[in-house]
C-alpha cells in the first residue's frame, strides 16, 4: 500500500515501519469496538428488560395469572430444550452481556484515567448533563441491584417468603408496607436505571453509527419517553403492594 | 480593571509544575485573553522573572494553535470562541481567572501552558489525506458533489485542530477531531478510495497516541470553538463498523 500512495504517502511509510517496534503498546481492542460490544450487549439487555416489565404486569391481573406465566414461561420449548430450558438459555445470553457489557466498560474506564494523568486544578467545568455523568457509578448501583434483586426474587434467600414459582406471595411478601425500605430500595434502583438507560440508548445509536445532528432531538426524547415508560412499567408494582393496591 | 491570576507555571517537561498567582491591576476591558498575558508577561520580564510561555498564532481564531484551560473551560467560558477571540469584558473586574493547559497523556506540557499536540500530526499522517495526481488541475465540474455533502464536509473541515474536545473530554478521548478529519474527506468524493483504509488506520494511530475512548458525552462539542457538531463521531463509529464489522476494508 505504501508503494502507490504519492508524496504524502511517503511521509506515513517511515512512521509506521517505526511504528512497528513499538506496537505491543497498542491496546489490543480500538475503543470504538468496545463501545460496540457495550451497544450491542445492552441491545439483549433492553429486550429482556420489556419483556421483563410487560410479564410482571400480569400480577395486577390476580394471583394465578402471574403464578401461571411463571410455570408457562418454563414450559416454552419444552420439547425441545425441556423444563426451564428457555429460561436457561435467557439467562446464559443474559449472563454473557452483563459480562460483555462491564468489561468493555471497565477497559474504557481504566483507559479514561490514563488518558488524563493530571486533573485540572479547577475542575472540568465544560457541562455535561447528569445523566451522562453518572453513567459509571450508575452502572455500579444497577449492578448491585440485580444481585440483589436475583438473591431477593429470583433464588429467594432474601425474600420473606421465599418459595420458588409462588410468584405472588414472594412479590406481596416483599412489598408489604412493613418492609417499606425494600420499596425505596427499588424506587431508587429504578432510578438509577432510567438515568443509565436514558443516556445509553441514544449512545447505543451514537455507537452504531445512526445518529445525526437532524436525529439528535428526536432520538434523545424518544430514549427519555421509553426509559420513563419502562421504568414506570416497573415501578408501579412494588409501589402497588407497598400502598395496598394489590 | 483588575484581574487576579492563577497561572500553572512549569519549567520544562520534567519539571512538576505549580499554580502560581499574579495580580495584573492595569487590565482594559477590550483586551484579549491572550493580551492580558502579554501584558502580565512584560510585567514579568521587567522584573526579571521568566515569562509565562503560552501557544499563539493568528490571533483571529482560525489558526488552532492557543491552547489554554481557563476556569475549567478549553478556550475559556464563551461558546465557540478560541481563547484568543475571549475579551475581558467577559469576567468581572476583581475576578480570580485559573489558566491552566490542556491536560491529557497525549498532550504532554513542554512549558507552562505549552503543550506538544504532535499526536494530532501523527493521526493526520495515518489517513488525513487524499491521494491525487499533481500538476494538472481537473475540470471542476468533473467531479459534481451534492450540496448536502457539501455542506457537512465544510461543517466539519472547521476543525483547526486545537485540540479542545481533548481538553474537554473526561475520557480524554480524541474523537471529535478523528470524526471531524474522517467526515470531511469522507462526505466527499475525492476521499472515497481510501475510505476504508483511513478510518481503521486513524483509529488505530488514535489509540496508540494514549487518547481515550469516547463515551458518548458531548462535552466535545460543546466545548468545540469551531462547532463541530457530535454526530461526526457517529459517522466515525459508522465507517469503522463498516470497515471491520463490515468488512468493507480490503486488506492488500
Amino acid at each position: 500500500m505504501a508503494t502507490q500512495v504519492s508524496n504524502r504517502g511517503s511521509a506515513k511509510a517511515p512512521a509506521s515501519s517505526a511504528a512497528a517496534p513499538a506496537r505491543p503498546k497498542r491496546p489490543r481492542i480500538p475503543a470504538v469496538l468496545l463501545k460496540f460490544v457495550i451497544a450491542v450487549s445492552s441491545v439483549f439487555l433492553v429486550l429482556y428488560l420489556v419483556v421483563h416489565m410487560i410479564g410482571n404486569l400480569q400480577i395486577f391481573w390476580g394471583q394465578t395469572s402471574i403464578n401461571e406465566y411463571a410455570i408457562w414461561l418454563r414450559t416454552l420449548l419444552q420439547p425441545v430444550l425441556g423444563w426451564e430450558g428457555f429460561v436457561w438459555v435467557v439467562r446464559i445470553v443474559l449472563a454473557f452481556a452483563v459480562i460483555g457489557h462491564i468489561w468493555a466498560a471497565t477497559l474504557l474506564a481504566l483507559r479514561a484515567k490514563r488518558a488524563r494523568p493530571v486533573k485540572y486544578a479547577a475542575g472540568n467545568k465544560v457541562k455535561g448533563n447528569y445523566t451522562t455523568r453518572t453513567m459509571r457509578w450508575g452502572g455500579v448501583i444497577v449492578l448491585l441491584f440485580i444481585v440483589y434483586h436475583i438473591l431477593d426474587l429470583t433464588v429467594g434467600t432474601l425474600n420473606p417468603h421465599g418459595e420458588h414459582l409462588a410468584v405472588y406471595e414472594n412479590v406481596t411478601a416483599d412489598f408489604a408496607p412493613s418492609r417499606w425500605y425494600v420499596t425505596i430500595w427499588y424506587v431508587i434502583a429504578l432510578l438509577a436505571i432510567f438515568f443509565h438507560l436514558r443516556h445509553g440508548l441514544w449512545s447505543a445509536v451514537q455507537t452504531f453509527g445512526w445518529n445525526s445532528n437532524k436525529r439528535e432531538p428526536i432520538l434523545k426524547a424518544i430514549a427519555t419517553g421509553f426509559s420513563g415508560l419502562l421504568v414506570l412499567g416497573f415501578l408501579i408494582v412494588p409501589i402497588s403492594v407497598t400502598f395496598g393496591w394489590i | 480593571m483588575k484581574v487576579n491570576l492563577r497561572v500553572w507555571r512549569q519549567k520544562d517537561a520534567v519539571d512538576k509544575g505549580r499554580m502560581v498567582s499574579y495580580v495584573v491591576e492595569d487590565a482594559s476591558e477590550d483586551m484579549s485573553f491572550l493580551e492580558l498575558l502579554d501584558v502580565l508577561n512584560e510585567k514579568l520580564i521587567l522584573s526579571g522573572e521568566e515569562p509565562v510561555a503560552f501557544d499563539h498564532d493568528c490571533r483571529e481564531g482560525i489558526c488552532g494553535t492557543c491552547s489554554m484551560v481557563v476556569d475549567g473551560h478549553p478556550h475559556g467560558p464563551e461558546k465557540a470562541t478560541t481563547v484568543c477571540q475571549l475579551h475581558m469584558r467577559k469576567f468581572a473586574d476583581g475576578s480570580t481567572i485559573t489558566v491552566e493547559p490542556f491536560r491529557a497523556g497525549a498532550f504532554p506540557v513542554i512549558k507552562d501552558l505549552v503543550v506538544d499536540r504532535g499526536a494530532f500530526d501523527k493521526i493526520i499522517q495515518a489517513g488525513g489525506y487524499i491521494s491525487a495526481n499533481t500538476g494538472s488541475a481537473p475540470e471542476a465540474h468533473s467531479t459534481p458533489v451534492p450540496k448536502a455533502n457539501a455542506d457537512r464536509s465544510f461543517a466539519a473541515a472547521n476543525c483547526i485542530g486545537c485540540g479542545a474536545c481533548v481538553a474537554a473530554c473526561p475520557n480524554g478521548s480524541a474523537s471529535l477531531f478523528l470524526g471531524a478529519k474522517l467526515t470531511h474527506l469522507g462526505e466527499m468524493p475525492q476521499g472515497q478510495p481510501e475510505r476504508w483504509e483511513r478510518v481503521v488506520n486513524m483509529v488505530e494511530t488514535h489509540d496508540d497516541a494514549g487518547f481515550g475512548g469516547c463515551t458518548n458525552t458531548g462535552a466535545c462539542a460543546t466545548a468545540c470553538p469551531k462547532e463541530i457538531p457530535l454526530d461526526v463521531i457517529s459517522q466515525l463509529n459508522h465507517d469503522y463498523l463498516k470497515a471491520t464489522v463490515g468488512g468493507r476494508r480490503k486488506k492488500a
